[in-house]
């Protein structure tokens, strides 16, 4: 039983949402806000467990699961992550008419499957909680059907998604043949008496492309602009927020805790594909009128940065990519949602809909201005303490080409971040629309406000979260 | 060292030409999309003129209820090998199967009581 | 015995012959079917490894993979079904209600 402990976290989502799908057969379609209240319980029970479970360490299930830092710290932030998707889901799905038990049920699917990775110990955890995480989030991107959009993404971000699915097992069955083993420390372990170094290099480049689409990384991108516009902005912010951390978490068991002694190989490769990313989504961007595809790009480039970190490899470099996932999180999150607040009923997405946002919606503008800052990584965000150990983690293993190029796409994505704080502020809002003084207290004003404001405290007293993951990092099992 | 990716790399090549290959001749020998209105694919003068499109489209419940018996189904695997290993697995594998049961009854219920196997409501 | 490459060399080609498929067709089914070709493939590389190292870690593998792709299968029917009615089409070429 002492084995449950080890994946309490992702237990608590998975027993929740089994639950929750019984209990919301129960609820009348008009009181659906009663299962997003349960759902956000639990996503906080399980945040809270991971917090107070910090520290554990160790591994069970005949070696297919283990806990250490890494794993608790992402449980806590996808749970925290889910508790603020549900607190914008409550307004915008309403509006949409998506406001369904099921939307909830699912997240709490998927959050099983994010937690879960962090856990797993084995390539056949690997990629249960891969799938666990994705299937729920193919629905979720779909359940505003029939709109036409919401098909269109859930069905491009299936056939991706799967696509990318078939890679991973394949890269999987290629390093099972190479070592024998399938366990994480056992590949480990038999890495460096393999001889068949060729299967383990293309079974590596295969689960590298397989996890790359799930993390959005360039040559890999392609489905994510068209799927974040599609799919409801309440799931769009989960994606690109949750998801994104998840994957990143899996890169680093598969290559950090695995192949590790194979760096010398796929370090090249992440530094490669990471300025490719970088430039890719910054250059993307900045073309973009659509604020939803603006953002979708912009999750592109994150993930270059993130991918900075995971080449340079080491304490610093994963201490980095550690500290950036929540920064970006709460960037992301706040923009999205600014983005769902402004408008009521039918959102319009373009940019210029934004404008005079300062005087009509004067706190939702402060909200939406202080994520594009974070995001840009002015001083003081979080996002420019969470890139500056990055590129300083780049520097200091001397990948000091891709630090720069770093520096100078972040520079490239000043334009489109400082376009919305211009159309927002300095710009006269269109005809017709209500000026609102003040923002009603509500709970998706609440939510953004603290997604805003976490983004500052972090910027601002980065120590604490930087000495947890520190922590967290060096317990990597 | 190099060498060593020789078989792998002439492998890559090869599958890669043999896929394109093999859709290339379908694309040359099989059925031509526009072909369908010229004289020769057209029956016999004697014989009975087509009626309709070749492909009968079948009512969505059908689609639902293969979807539904493919998910139920498929479980069969995990079950099988328990039934084996039964006995050397002991009262920690019959806890696991309960619990593993128990998910599945769970989405059945749930698939019940949304009016997913109700045959009549399907119609409308 | 037959050697594990005959085994590995097929699996690649299956894999390889639905990876082309799944990028080269545009009807959303035909993409489907490609793609368990992959998973398949790699089914077979699994089993064929498993053999090698005379363990049952790959056979196992398989059994998931083969779950998971039945769980995407119900997943992706029921998207191309909803599609298709609202569509009558699953080109995915007329999927472009998005564009930039």
């Amino acid at each position: 039983m002492n084995e449950l402990l080890l994946v309490l976290p992702p237990l608590i989502f998975a027993l929740g949402g089994v639950v929750l799908l019984m209990v919301d057969l129960a609820i009348p379609r008009e009181r659906k806000s009663l299962t997003a209240g349960m759902a956000a319980v639990v996503s906080a029970a399980a945040a809270l467990c991971a917090i107070l479970q910090w520290g554990l360490a160790g591994s069970g299930f005949q070696g297919m699961i283990s806990v250490d830092g890494v794993a608790l710290a992402l449980d806590a932030l996808v749970g925290v992550i889910g508790v603020m998707t549900i607190g914008l889901s409550l307004r915008y799905n309403a509006l949409r008419g998506i406001l369904r038990g099921e939307f909830f049920v699912l997240m709490l699917f998927s959050l099983s499957g994010m937690a879960l990775i962090g856990h797993a110990a084995n390539l056949l955890t690997i990629f249960l909680a891969i799938e666990l995480l994705s299937i729920p989030l193919y629905v979720l991107s779909g359940i505003a059907r029939p709109r036409l959009d919401s098909e269109e993404s859930a069905m491009k971000y299936f056939l991706l998604g799967a696509f990318a699915s078939g890679f991973l097992v394949f890269g999987m069955a290629l390093v099972y043949g190479a070592t024998g083993q399938l366990s994480l420390t056992g590949i480990a372990r038999t890495l460096i008496t393999s001889t068949s170094v060729p299967l383990l290099v293309v079974g590596a480049a295969l689960m590298l492309v397989g996890l790359g689409f799930k993390v959005a990384a360039a040559p890999f991108h392609m489905w994510t602009p068209d799927v974040y516009q599609g799919a409801p902005t309440t799931v769009t912010a989960f994606m690109s927020t949750a998801t994104k951390a998840a994957g990143f978490v899996a890169l680093l068991r598969v290559f950090g805790v695995a192949l590790g002694d194979l760096a010398n190989v796929w370090q090249p490769a992440f530094a490669a594909l990471s300025a490719l990313t970088m430039m890719i989504g910054n250059l993307g961007a900045l073309t973009q009128i659509n604020l939803k595809r603006m953002l979708a790009y912009s999750s592109i480039a994150h993930a270059g940065y993130l991918l900075m970190g995971l080449a340079a490899g080491g304490v610093s470099g994963v201490r980095g990519v550690v500290f950036y996932l929540p920064a970006y999180a709460a960037a992301s999150l706040a923009a999205f949602a600014a983005m769902t607040a402004a408008h009521n009923g039918e959102e319009d997405q373009s940019i210029s809909a934004y404008a005079g946002l300062s005087r009509t919606r004067p706190g939702w503008a402060l909200v939406m201005a202080v994520a594009m800052l974070s995001l840009l990584g002015i001083p003081p965000t979080a996002g420019f303490v969470g890139k500056y150990m990055l590129f300083q983690s780049a520097i200091d293993v001397g990948l000091v080409p891709l630090a720069v190029i770093g520096v100078l796409t972040s520079v490239v994505s000043g334009y489109y971040y400082l376009r919305v704080i211009v159309t927002m502020y300095f710009e006269a809002p269109p005809e017709g629309v209500a000026v609102t003084k003040g923002n009603r207290l509500s709970l998706h004003w609440v939510t953004g406000a603290i997604a805003a404001a976490a983004s500052i405290v972090l910027g601002i007293l980065p120590a604490p979260l930087i000495n947890a993951v520190t922590a967290g990092v060096t317990s990597i099992r | 060292m190099a060498s060593d990716y020789l078989p792998v790399g002439i492998l890559i090549l090869l599958a890669t030409a043999l896929a394109f290959l093999i859709v290339l001749i379908s694309i040359l020998f099989g059925p031509k999309r526009h072909a369908q209105k010229t004289k020769r694919v057209q029956p016999y003068e004697s014989g009975m003129q087509a009626i309709g499109p070749g492909q009968r489209r079948l009512p969505v419940r059908f689609y639902l209820v293969a979807v539904l018996f493919i998910l139920f189904d498929i479980e069969i695997i995990f079950f099988y090998p328990w039934a084996v290993a039964l006995r050397a697995l002991g009262p920690g594998g019959f806890l696991a199967m309960l619990s593993f049961m128990t998910i599945l009854v769970v989405g059945f219920v749930w698939v019940w009581k949304k009016g997913a196997l109700e045959w009549e409501s399907m119609d409308k | 015995m037959l050697e594990t490459n005959y085994f590995v060399v097929l699996a690649g080609l299956l894999f390889a012959i639905g990876a082309v498929t799944a990028l080269t067709r545009r009807n959303a089914i035909m993409m489907f079917m490609a793609i368990e070709l992959m998973l398949n493939a790699a089914n077979l590389a699994l089993v064929a490894f498993a053999r090698q190292w005379q363990q049952l870690d790959g056979q196992l593998f398989v059994f998931f993979v083969m779950t998971v792709a039945a769980s995407e299968v119900a997943v992706g029917l029921a998207l191309i079904v909803s599609i298709f009615k609202s569509r009558s089409s699953t080109d995915v070429d007329d999927l472009h209600s998005m564009k930039g």
